[in-house]
Formats: C-alpha cells, sequence, structure tokens
C-alpha cells in the first residue's frame, strides 16, 4: 500500500467524516453532563465507603474495613432485612391492591373521572405532610384507629403503633403502600385502557368466565406494562427514606430502620461519612439485581410489536 | 345448527331508542345478511344475538330457547369481529384452540380440530405465528378458524371484509360462501356494502334508522323493492327516480316527459315517483336523453344524462359514440319499472 502522507487528511477531518467519530462528538455533551452530575457523585460515594471520612476531617484510605466494621454489625444486618422485609411486603400488597383499585376504575362507573382524581391525591401531596399525618394516625395516645377500635369494644388500651417493633414495622408498611398505590393503579389503569374491549367481549363468546377473562386475556397483556411498574414501585420502596425518617427515624430500637436511613444516619448526624457511605454503596447490589430482574422482565415478549 | 327467531326486538341507550321494534325469521342453515346504511343498527342487533348487548325489549330465540338473560357462553355462537379481535398473545394455533382449552378439551383432541380447520382456511403453514405476524387476510381467516374450531349453532360476522382491500374481500366474500356450504351452519352477516349482501345472501334484511324495511332473496328485493329506501339501497348503480304522476294512461315526469307506464298499473291521482334500474333504460326509442357523462368500462357503457327533467344513470350494452351534450334516444322497458307513493314510499302494487 502506497504511503501517501500528503494527501491525508487532517485528525479533525476524519473524525469529522467517519460515522463513528460524528456519532462520538454528538453524544460528548450528553456524555460530559453524565459524567458530570450523575458519575461524580456516584463515584465519590463509592470512594468514600473506602474512607475513613468524617464530617470536618478528609480521610484516608482504608481499603475494606468499613465493610468489615458493618460485615459484623448487627445494626446493619437488621436494616438489610428491614429493607427487604419492607420492599417485598409494600410492593406485593401495592401490586395487589394497585390492580385491584386499576380493575376496579376500568368499569363503567358512575362519577369515574371524579374517582380516578380521587385516587391520585396521596400521591399528589407532598411526603413529609401524608408521613405527618401518618405520624398522628399512629400516635400512641391519639391514633383515631386506636379510638375508634376502642369504641367498638375490640381494645381495652390504645395499640402503641410506632412502639412496638413489629407493630412499627406494619405501621410503616401501611404508610408506604397507602402512598404508593396511586402509582401502581393508575399505571396499570393506563394500561388496561390499551387492551381493546373486543378481545374481552371475544373471550366471553368463546365461553370464558370473567376470571378465565381476568387470567388468560387482560392479565397476559398487562404484563409488559406490570414489569415496568413493579421496577419503578420496588426502586422507589426500596430507596425509601422520607416516610421512614419523619414516622420513626429508624426505631423503635432499629426495628425501622431501612438502609437509607441507616446510611443518612450514621453519614449525617453520626458524622461518620465514610461508614454511611460503605451502607449506601451496600445498597447496589441489591438495586443491580432488581434491574436486572427487571431487564428480563422488561423484554419484548415474542407476541409484541417490534419484537424481532 | 339452529334456527334464529327475533321478535320484536327494541333497545335503547338511556332514553334513545335505536332498535324500535325488529323482527327477523331465520331458519335452519339460512345465510342471512342484515344490510343497511351506517348507523341503522346492524352491528348493535348482531351484538343483542351474541348476548354482549341487552336486549330492552322482546325476544331473541336461537333454536327454541329464549337466549335474551343467557350470557355469550352459553349461546353457542361464535363471532367473527370487524376488527378480528385476535388474541395477540396466543399463536394462531392458541387462538383457534382457545375455546376448546376453555373447556378443557385435550390437547390432542385441540389439536384434531385446529388443523383441518386451518387446512380449510389455508392457515396450516401459519399455527406458530402470533397474529401480528400475519396479513390482514390471513387475521381475517384466523377469526373465522376460530369460529370454525368452535362448531357453534350460529355464527356471527360483523363486516369482516370491510378492512380488506377490494380484491381480496372478493376473494374472502367466495370462500365465506364456500364454507358455508360445506359446512351449512346458520350464519348472520352484517355488512353495509350491498353488493356483499347480494351475493352471499339467501335472505336478505335491510334494515334503516332501528327498522326492518325488507326480509327477502336478494333477487326479490332487486325485482320488487318494497319501498324506495330499498329500491335505492340495492342496486348498482342505484335505480333512478323520477317524481311525477300519471295522466292519461301514462306517466308525465314533473319535466313533462311521458314515460311507458308499466303492465297493470292503476292511474292513481296523488304524486308518484317512477323507479327505473339503470339497464331498464336501452337505446332506441323515442324519449329524449341528454347525455352529461359517459364512462365507458368496456363491457358496457354507464351514461349519465338528463331524461324528463331529472338526471337519470343508464347502464347500455352497447358501445356509445356520442359524447357529452348530444341527445340519444332511449326506450324503457316497461315490465321492469316501479311505482311508488311519493308521500309514503311505499311500492304501488303491480
Ligand atoms: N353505546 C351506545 N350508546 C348510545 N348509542 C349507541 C351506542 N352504541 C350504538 N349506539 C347508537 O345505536 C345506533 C346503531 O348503532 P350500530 O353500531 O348498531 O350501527 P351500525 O348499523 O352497525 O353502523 P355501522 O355500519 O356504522 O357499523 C347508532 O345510531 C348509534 O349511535
Ligand atoms: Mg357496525
Amino acid at each position: 500500500m502506497p504511503d501517501q502522507p500528503a494527501s491525508r487528511p487532517s485528525l479533525w477531518r476524519r473524525i469529522a467524516e467517519s460515522r463513528n467519530g460524528l456519532g462520538f462528538l454528538f453524544m460528548l455533551p450528553a456524555a460530559v453532563f453524565l459524567l458530570c452530575f450523575l458519575t461524580y457523585p456516584l463515584g465519590l460515594g463509592v470512594w468514600l465507603g473506602f474512607t475513613d471520612t468524617r464530617i470536618g476531617r478528609p480521610g484516608e484510605f482504608i481499603g475494606l474495613e468499613n465493610y468489615q466494621w458493618l460485615n459484623d454489625d448487627p445494626v446493619f444486618w437488621l436494616s438489610v432485612f428491614n429493607t427487604l422485609f419492607y420492599t417485598t411486603i409494600a410492593s406485593v400488597l401495592k401490586f395487589g391492591l394497585g390492580l385491584w383499585l386499576a380493575l376496579l376504575l376500568n368499569r363503567h362507573l358512575p362519577a369515574k373521572n371524579f374517582f380516578r382524581a380521587i385516587i391520585l391525591l396521596p400521591w399528589v401531596v407532598p411526603t413529609v405532610l401524608s408521613a405527618l399525618a401518618f405520624w398522628w394516625i399512629f400516635d400512641s395516645q391519639f391514633s383515631i384507629i386506636s379510638w375508634l377500635l376502642m369504641k367498638w369494644g375490640l381494645i381495652s388500651q390504645p395499640i402503641n403503633f410506632l412502639g412496638d417493633p413489629w407493630t412499627a414495622r406494619w405501621s410503616v408498611i401501611a404508610a408506604n403502600v397507602w402512598r404508593g398505590i396511586p402509582f401502581v393503579a393508575i399505571s396499570l389503569l393506563a394500561g388496561l385502557q390499551t387492551i381493546p374491549q373486543s378481545l374481552n367481549e371475544a373471550a366471553a363468546i368463546d365461553g370464558a368466565t370473567p376470571w378465565q377473562r381476568f387470567t388468560k386475556v387482560t392479565l397476559p397483556l398487562l404484563t409488559p406494562i406490570i414489569a415496568v411498574v413493579m421496577t419503578f414501585s420496588v426502586l422507589f420502596t426500596f430507596t425509601d427514606f422520607q416516610l421512614i425518617y419523619v414516622l420513626t427515624r429508624g426505631g423503635p430500637v432499629n426495628a425501622t430502620h431501612l438502609m437509607a436511613t441507616l446510611s443518612f444516619q450514621r453519614a449525617i448526624p453520626g458524622g461518620q461519612l465514610g461508614e454511611g457511605a460503605a451502607i449506601a454503596v451496600a445498597m447496589i447490589p441489591f438495586l443491580l439485581a432488581a434491574i436486572l430482574f427487571s431487564f428480563f422482565g422488561l423484554q419484548r415478549r415474542k407476541w409484541q410489536q417490534g419484537a424481532d | 345448527m339452529a334456527s334464529v327467531t327475533i321478535r320484536d326486538v327494541r333497545k335503547s341507550y338511556g332514553a334513545v331508542e335505536v332498535m324500535h321494534g325488529v323482527s327477523v325469521d331465520i331458519d335452519e342453515g339460512e345465510f342471512v345478511v342484515l344490510v343497511g346504511p351506517s348507523g341503522c343498527g346492524k352491528s348493535t342487533l348482531l351484538r343483542m344475538l351474541a348476548g354482549l348487548e341487552h336486549i330492552t325489549a322482546g325476544q331473541i330465540l336461537i333454536g327454541d330457547k329464549v337466549v335474551n338473560d343467557l350470557p355469550p357462553k352459553e349461546r353457542d355462537i361464535a363471532m367473527v369481529f370487524q376488527n378480528y379481535a385476535l388474541y395477540p398473545h396466543l399463536t394462531v394455533a392458541e387462538n383457534m384452540g382457545f375455546s376448546l382449552k376453555l373447556k378443557g378439551v385435550s390437547r390432542h383432541e385441540i389439536e384434531q380440530k385446529v388443523t383441518p380447520a386451518a387446512e380449510i382456511l389455508g392457515l396450516a403453514h401459519l399455527l406458530d405465528r402470533y397474529p401480528r405476524q400475519l396479513s390482514g387476510g390471513q387475521r381475517q381467516r384466523v377469526a373465522m378458524g376460530r369460529a370454525i374450531v368452535r362448531d357453534p349453532q350460529v355464527f356471527l360476522f360483523d363486516e369482516p371484509l370491510s378492512n380488506l382491500d377490494a380484491k381480496l374481500r372478493v376473494t374472502m366474500r367466495t370462500e365465506i360462501k364456500n364454507l358455508h356450504h360445506r359446512l351449512q351452519t346458520t350464519t348472520v352477516y352484517v355488512t353495509h356494502d350491498q353488493i356483499e349482501a347480494m351475493t352471499m345472501a339467501d335472505k336478505i334484511v335491510v334494515m334503516h334508522d332501528g327498522r326492518v324495511e325488507q326480509i327477502g332473496a336478494p333477487l326479490e328485493l332487486y325485482d320488487r323493492p318494497a319501498n324506495l329506501f330499498v329500491a335505492g339501497f340495492i342496486g348498482s348503480p342505484a335505480m333512478n327516480m323520477i317524481a311525477g304522476r300519471i295522466e292519461g294512461g301514462a306517466f308525465v315526469s314533473e319535466g313533462g316527459q311521458r314515460l311507458p307506464l308499466p303492465p297493470g298499473a292503476h292511474a292513481g291521482s296523488g304524486k308518484l315517483i317512477y323507479g327505473a334500474r339503470p339497464e331498464a333504460i336501452t337505446l332506441g326509442g323515442d324519449i329524449p336523453l341528454t347525455i352529461l357523462v359517459t364512462e365507458p368500462t368496456g363491457a358496457e357503457t354507464h351514461v349519465v344524462g338528463q331524461l324528463g327533467g331529472t338526471q337519470v344513470t343508464c347502464v347500455f350494452r352497447e358501445r356509445l359514440t356520442a359524447g357529452p351534450g348530444e341527445i340519444v334516444n332511449v326506450a324503457i322497458d316497461a315490465a321492469a319499472v316501479h311505482l311508488f307513493d311519493a308521500e309514503s314510499g311505499v311500492r304501488l302494487s303491480n
């Protein structure tokens, strides 16, 4: 091959004219943006997890010491258990109740639009506000639930909702479910509305009972939407912070500490930035697992448009 | 197979009555076509037959059983929807076997029923595809296959060909007709296309605004339309309608043109409508026709012209050399002329 250095275009020209080079150029602004605002904090967090940084004192690299320390820390393991328990139970409840609500709202109800708007309420109220409301509902003395149950003679003294580990766990789950249902219900309702009515009619003529119509037509057609909605729901729940922090601050005796709240508490009020970061980093494998799971769940089904 | 009886059926949506007492008798094995303009209530009637729509008043019987309050699954009918309503998440084979699977029929037996049905419809090589991988015509066939596999008492079709192109529509028309010959299942077929109705039906039910205008065999409707609506709806190009009255043994149009009366027409006094089908007008004769447009189609020549002050369409067998503006003389076959009362639109007996 003859070498012709004289006619060789400049590096710039070659980049500008090659397809990949040009593509890279166009992606550059987005890449820089991502690097600065997403990757940098993430990288910093991960780095902090390997140091003994405290507030007001730059740390030094200490390798895996934070993680070894966490491994021997029962409170950390309790928070892992709490997070998994909280996420699993709340997600299952949100899915079940949300789907049920969506199915109800998809029928021809009088004042349908009114109900659809009402459903959204828990979601548009700021979390802190709803958390405060629940705080009042779960109050050990003035709880409306205790008051009602006592009035009906079902219990003799107020329930200490947030004072006992297990009632506290269930209480925060209840608050989270209340808050998360609208998202699930409205999203699934949107999904339901994409299913043509004639499919249900065809199934009815084919001899399907209402339950069979649901399990054999509606549900399979809804799976792609369910996968998206539940992925988001699980991620939101797993990383929940506000509700817990306002309601219990992780108490009683760490019974409701999630990884997110524990991380914050160790890092900011506790001042152990390195350790807090390590806890947060420990969430990553769980989140990755969830994302991987949804990646397969979200893959186009063979019957879906554009699957090939 | 079963007969179907529709007795004075009415349907209201809220306070609005859209079906004002429809009665139709359908014999076992008959192919009945419901035809009428958009919004006349064909789909509504079909959906009431299927059990998808509540019957406000009247009775529907399948066989000799009143089915008014039976849910669709207990009526033993199969329906082909206009948009086919194939289950997108099931393959062609699964779509066709869906009803059997619901009944708990064994896999082997389902296959034994699906395979021959697929062969009849030319779907045998598509059984593993999903609906999205099929063409419109193939989807239509799968929808029919799903109905055939059921082996129901009655087939219901709601404008099944309206999404297909003109050529495929003609092919599918023949296929559906063949299928009916083969299976002899009672069929109710909805369309707004009168040609489809004419070519496929044993019996046509012409509907208009929630009422039945006329019921009869295709040629019966063509030859003896009961009223102006049916006369204008059946036949293409449509029947020519000329307003006028009978004077001195002949029909005199509002434009003063004398036209021959059908035999046995007695002199009425009121205003009449003189109906002549395009092919009842032939070249030669003594009635002047001013040509406006000629449309040669090869076998025939369609001519639009002025006759007695009214615009008419004629279909001539001959090729025409005369062009727009020229006048040709035509004759009207008096035996093929229909007379209607102008006020009520009712056919005057002859
Ligand atoms: N759910 C409904 N609520 C109120 N009116 C309705 C409803 N469904 C149908 N109608 C009315 O009933 C009449 C008959 O409707 P239908 O669908 O049976 O017409 P069609 O003959 O099938 O027309 P097309 O040829 O356009 O399908 C129409 O006037 C329509 O407006
Ligand atoms: Mg219709």
